[in-house]
């Protein structure tokens, strides 16, 4: 019963996680910040959700000996969780380097200059053109 | 109230709240745009695949779904980001030696 509220509340935050991250992805202004929403709500929510079922299917061991598959379906679980733990800020961190190379500009407060501009871009490869101004 | 009941109104809301990230597919302003809303919706599907699997009371067979899913998805996302990395390297001119790492 304990098992089942804790799992209830992990699932129901994951949920809340995930509408931030559908809110921010459908209303931030620029590439970066829609990526930072979607990048953390994702992966934070997957995890929040994930966890839950897994602590449900807890409550199926009772004896080792013969309930081993219920064990096995919560460490698959657990793998999953550790698997998007692990990929999905590299996949996030892959992709804002793409966009940041492919030229996409931030957008910055007015009167602030984008001083990553000459500092970063274009160190990995030559400058092809000059980065307009911002 | 079961556990089965409450599993199906958490698939409903995460199929719910994967429509604005389809409308950002549809109109994102640049195809890394999309490709994020992609893997946003990739990630819920494995979710979703282990609702399903709660649902129809066999776990154990949509938890394997679920796993090799989420380890499609990040290929995919990995593939479109070095396509893109590489891209946009070569696709300014002046070809002047130094190949991209």
């Amino acid at each position: 019963m304990i098992l089942t509220i804790l799992s209830v509340i992990l699932i129901v935050s994951g949920l809340v996680f995930f509408f931030g991250a559908a809110v921010g992805l459908m209303r931030f202004p620029d590439f970066y910040s829609r990526m930072h929403a979607a990048g953390k709500g994702d992966t934070l929510s997957t995890l929040l959700v994930i966890s839950g079922f897994a602590l449900y299917q807890i409550r199926g061991i009772h004896d080792l000996s013969h309930d081993w598959p219920a064990l096995l379906i919560v460490l698959k679980l657990l793998a999953i969780v550790v698997f998007i733990y692990l990929t999905s800020p590299t996949s996030t961190s892959a992709l804002a380097d793409a966009g940041w190379e492919d030229g996409i500009d931030p957008v910055i407060e007015p009167g602030r200059e984008n001083h990553l501009e000459e500092d970063c871009r274009g160190k990995k490869s030559p400058p092809a053109h000059n980065p307009e101004p911002s | 109230m079961t556990f089965e009941h409450f599993a199906i109104g958490v698939g409903i809301v995460v199929l719910l709240l994967m429509i604005p990230a389809m409308l950002r597919i549809v109109n994102g302003p640049t195809a890394l745009d999309r490709i994020v809303a992609v893997n946003v919706i990739g990630t819920k599907t494995a979710v979703l695949l282990v609702v399903i699997g709660v649902v129809f009371k066999q776990v154990g067979m949509f938890v394997d779904f679920a796993l090799a899913y989420a380890l499609l998805n990040f290929t995919g996302s990995i593939a479109a980001a070095r396509y893109l990395h590489r891209a946009a390297q070569r696709g300014g001119d002046a070809p002047s030696g130094e190949e991209a790492g």
